[in-house]
């Protein structure tokens, strides 16, 4: 692909992905709400919820917050940037799992109780979904011969074909990355729990403003992530991807509204078990087949 | 040809000034003067690396042969020095009852005089070899080295003056075992005859030794006789793999060494030239503390950090894996490479686990250690030009970082009163310095993007051409596992608080060379695109006979866009926040905040303090619960392999 054309999708990433992932967490909240049986807020209510955010007074516990969350954001932007723009997949994830040491500093920066057990517990997460991405990453180059986004959108056949036990781990993973439960430990959607809201709990106003919209490139990006399972030289295969994507999101709001939070030892065990049971499988029959 | 005898003087040196600051007395004036020698040389050590360095580059960076023939005087001087090691060994472990330690200095040491008075040394080869391996290990040796042994000055005042008022002074002997090994470690990497090497390994096993007994404590005892058997161990399969080699090829070179197994591979001798290499990879192993052997690393933590830092992690762990680095091309595809490799990712995934259960900073900072010794002596098992390229860096990184962190943490617990990472919490508002310095070397341990990173990307990408699945995995858990201890102290160090700031009894020296490691480690993550080009790739082109490009430059342009955005974005968005105007408030409790942010009015309507813990899973993750399953599958791994490997021979 030309560098200028990789550039323009990178652009278009960061300029679009706030509005789509907004979208997108509209229709979540929509459709979670049509599960529990309520009407549910309008479609655009997230964007109106961030514009109020930014609107509202700075209070802060500690100024500091703000920096690491603005550091946070511009990493994730980042990443997003790096995988439309179609570089190395591995660097794009080591990037990724910066940014996500930013949002831990954010947390335990302010010395309170429940942020930094959330804190804690997003720590753990990481360490529980980073193999499964990585060996996303491994799994491509495996299939393809290069770690590039670029190179791998441009195969002959949609990857999942020869992939797909990466594909159920990564699916698997990005529950955890999208806060659904059961594996919301870190942070939840409700206030009203024990941990409060553990990461987010001292975040207010603009700072939480930034979060939420970090969260819309993360969300966007994992989708990116899914779609290079799908896409190949064929233009048809960009609907497909989007067909997957939407279909791998349901799945993601069927999950989160049917279970129940789990200890973060369940979901350390269940996340390595299937990391290695399905993309470890998955990796063997490729390196034997190779 | 070089003119001024700058090897010599880098190895004898060192130990002359070692005779000197043992005889100058202990007493405040005398010690002001040692002190002084001890910077003077130093510097005058330093320079000499900056010389040979100078003097290599001037002549094309091609290696350098020097002392072939007429050296007997000197090859009868390594025997002495061997009996001397012997009579120190065999004494102390009387005097500690220790008795069958003794053995394995005593064997080794008749066999080698044994075999240089047999006349199986049938060729005469260079005694030294320079190139550009050796270049950087001199001059990790010679700067961080130098740098610590500055530290240490002031260290040492700290460590007598504040926190071990029981403990008896003998800084005399403490700063004449560092300058013996400093000596040693140049000897041994610049050596290429494999008797000097024997000589130079066994004294740095021994130095290790004296300096994990320092405190003459029961516990620093026990471990320094563990340390001392471990290396020991190590030292006899050295001395059989070199007398193996001997009596076959009549030759004693390490060069020769692995041009011979790598000629021999694949016809009738190859199974036989390989076993010495393998006995030789064997006692690397032992001494890169790797499993099942990695207790003597951990035990060493007892003795004085400028000890921990240099010997225990900087430089002469290092050893070990300079040997396999020498040694890699020999092993490449081969049994003893794979069994190398396993034990290394078996041990980077395995410590890195342990690790996590740690809050003392220094067990922390040891089990990193192996943990990282671990990968690099996977990526000199696996042998190939990518896998020694990521090694390489991990090895430089390594160095600079693990001795800023060792000394940034004896400083601070000389300060703090505790060196428990818990203790740590808000250390940045109370040793800010210290602190900042941490900080950086943390990050340079793991976070993009520091070269650590981008060395486990080479890594990662070379196990999977190898088609090696089970080192893709254990590279891929072993570094989520690292990045969990990581993060979790970075954590506490930026943790507001509201306790007093302590006073920095850090002496300036020790800040110089904590201030030039810190520099040191952001400098070099910016000059990595230029060093691979300049220093790496020529050292993998000299080993390997052709040059492999492992970074693309597609990678390279992105990871120094990655450094600058990672470096600036923060430094911006930190300044601009400052001119927000913010309303401070208190963190929730979910009880009263008794408004300072640590502590809240419970339902009974008492004050509670308020403690916040990282999580350390001690009782599943502990050293009691994994190190034994560990060593007992290491050990039976390398007893199987070993044993197919001399089985195969014969």
């Amino acid at each position: 692909m030309d560098f200028s054309i990789r550039i323009i999708i990178a652009i278009c990433f960061i300029v679009l992905a706030p509005f789509l992932g907004g979208l997108l967490e509209g229709c979540d909240r929509k459709i979670s709400a049509r599960m529990q049986r309520r009407i549910g807020p309008p479609i655009l209510q997230p964007f109106y919820d961030v514009t109020k955010l930014f609107k509202k007074q700075y209070v802060v516990v500690n100024r500091s917050v703000h920096f690491l969350l603005v550091s946070y954001m511009a990493l994730m932007v980042l990443t997003g940037a790096m995988l439309f723009g179609g570089t190395d997949l591995l660097m794009c994830f080591f990037v990724l799992s910066t940014a996500a040491t930013f949002l831990y500093f954010a947390a335990s920066v302010t010395n309170s109780p429940y942020t930094t057990i959330g804190a804690q517990r997003e720590l753990i997460q990481m360490m529980t979904y980073e193999p499964a991405v990585l060996l996303t990453a491994v799994g491509f180059y495996v299939a393809i011969g290069s770690f590039r986004a670029a190179d791998i959108v441009n195969s002959n056949y949609s990857l999942i074909v020869k992939m797909p036990g990466f594909f159920f781990a990564f699916v698997f993973i990005m529950t955890i990355k999208m806060r659904k439960a059961p594996f919301d430990l870190s942070t939840s959607h409700h206030a009203h729990q024990e941990l409060v809201k553990g990461i987010t709990t001292e975040m207010s106003g603009k700072n939480l403003g930034i979060f939420n919209i970090t969260e819309w490139y993360e969300n966007i990006f994992l989708l990116g992530v899914v779609a290079l399972f799908i896409l190949n030289r064929n233009p048809w295969s960009i609907l497909a991807a989007v067909i997957v994507d939407l279909v791998v999101y349901f799945i993601e709001i069927l999950i989160g509204n049917s279970n129940a939070r789990m200890k973060w030892e369940t979901m350390l065990k269940m996340t390595w078990i299937v990391t290695l049971l399905s993309a470890g499988v998955n990796l063997l029959v490729l390196m034997v087949i190779k | 040809m070089m003119t001024v005898p700058i090897v010599p003087f880098l190895i004898i040196f060192p130990m002359i000034i070692a005779f000197l600051m043992l005889v100058i007395p202990l007493n405040p004036k005398a010690n002001r003067v040692r002190n002084a020698i001890a910077y003077i040389s130093c510097v005058a050590i330093m320079a000499a690396v900056g010389i040979l360095v100078a003097m290599w580059i001037a002549g094309g960076t091609k290696p350098i042969a020097l002392y072939s023939e007429g050296m007997e005087l000197a090859d009868n001087a390594t025997i002495v020095g061997e009996f001397i090691l012997m009579i120190v060994v065999t004494f102390l472990s009387f005097k500690y009852r220790k008795y069958w330690i003794c053995i394995l200095s005593i064997v080794p040491t008749i066999a080698i005089t044994w075999l240089e008075k047999s006349g199986y040394i049938t060729k005469e080869t260079p005694r030294i070899y320079i190139d550009h391996l050796s270049i950087l290990m001199c001059l990790i040796v010679g700067v961080i080295g130098s740098l610590i042994v500055i530290y240490a000055v002031g260290y040492m005042h700290g460590y007598h003056h504040y926190l071990h008022q029981r403990v008896q002074d003998r800084r005399n002997y403490f700063f004449m075992v560092l300058f013996i090994f400093l000596g040693a470690m140049f000897g041994f990497v610049l050596s290429d005859s494999l008797t000097w090497i024997q000589l130079f390994w066994e004294i740095t096993s021994v130095c290790s030794f004296l300096l994990i007994g320092y405190t003459r404590e029961p516990v620093a005892i026990r471990n320094s006789f563990r340390a001392l058997w471990m290396n020991l161990l190590g030292g006899c399969a050295l001395t059989i793999g070199i007398i193996m080699f001997a009596m076959t090829t009549g030759m004693n070179s390490l060069a020769g060494l692995v041009s011979f197994a790598e000629q021999a591979a694949g016809t009738p001798l190859g199974d036989f030239a390989i076993v010495p290499v393998a006995l030789i990879a064997f006692a690397a192993l032992t001494k890169a503390a790797q499993l099942p052997f990695s207790t003597w690393l951990l035990g060493a933590m007892v003795a004085p950090t400028p000890s921990s830092a240099l010997l225990h992690s900087a430089t002469m762990v290092k050893a070990g894996i300079y040997v396999l680095f020498r040694l890699s091309p020999a092993m490449h595809g081969t049994v003893t490479g794979n069994m190398v490799a396993f034990v290394g990712g078996f041990t980077f995934l395995m410590a890195s686990f342990i690790a996590i259960a740690q809050s003392d900073g220094k067990k922390v900072l040891a089990m990193s250690t192996i943990s990282n010794l671990g990968l690099m002596v996977a990526c000199a098992g696996m042998g190939t030009p990518e896998t020694i390229w990521a090694g390489i860096f991990l090895m430089i990184f390594h160095a600079v970082s693990k001795s800023l962190l060792f000394q940034d943490v004896g400083a601070t617990e000389n300060s703090l009163g505790s060196r428990d990472i818990e203790n740590m919490h808000g250390l940045l508002y109370r040793l800010p310095f210290l602190a900042f310095c941490m900080f950086i070397g943390i990050a340079g341990m793991f976070l993009a993007p520091f070269g650590m990173l981008i060395s486990k990307w080479a890594t990662l990408r070379s196990s999977i051409d190898e088609n090696n699945i089970i080192m893709t995995f254990m590279i891929i858990f072993g570094s989520a596992t690292t990045s969990f201890y990581w993060t979790k102290w970075l954590g506490k160090l930026i943790a507001q608080t509201n306790e007093e700031p302590v006073k920095d009894i850090t002496k300036p020296n020790e800040k110089i060379s904590i201030a030039i490691h810190a520099v040191l480690m952001v400098l070099l993550c910016v000059l990595m695109p230029i060093l691979t080009k300049t220093f790496v790739e020529p050292l993998l082109a000299e080993m390997f006979g052709k040059t492999a490009e492992v970074l693309p430059m597609s990678i390279l342009y992105l990871l120094v866009f990655i450094i600058v955005f990672v470096f600036v974005v923060p430094v911006i968005s930190y300044e601009a926040s400052k001119k927000m105007h913010a309303n401070q408030k208190l963190s929730y409790m979910s009880g009263i905040n008794t408004g300072k942010n640590d502590g809240f009015v419970d339902s009974f309507g008492n004050e509670r303090r308020l403690t916040l813990s990282n999580y350390y899973f001690a009782n599943r993750l502990g050293i009691r619960k994994l190190m034994v399953p560990c060593q007992l599958i290491s050990m039976a791994v390398l007893i199987v392999m070993m044993a197919m490997i001399i089985g195969g021979a014969f």
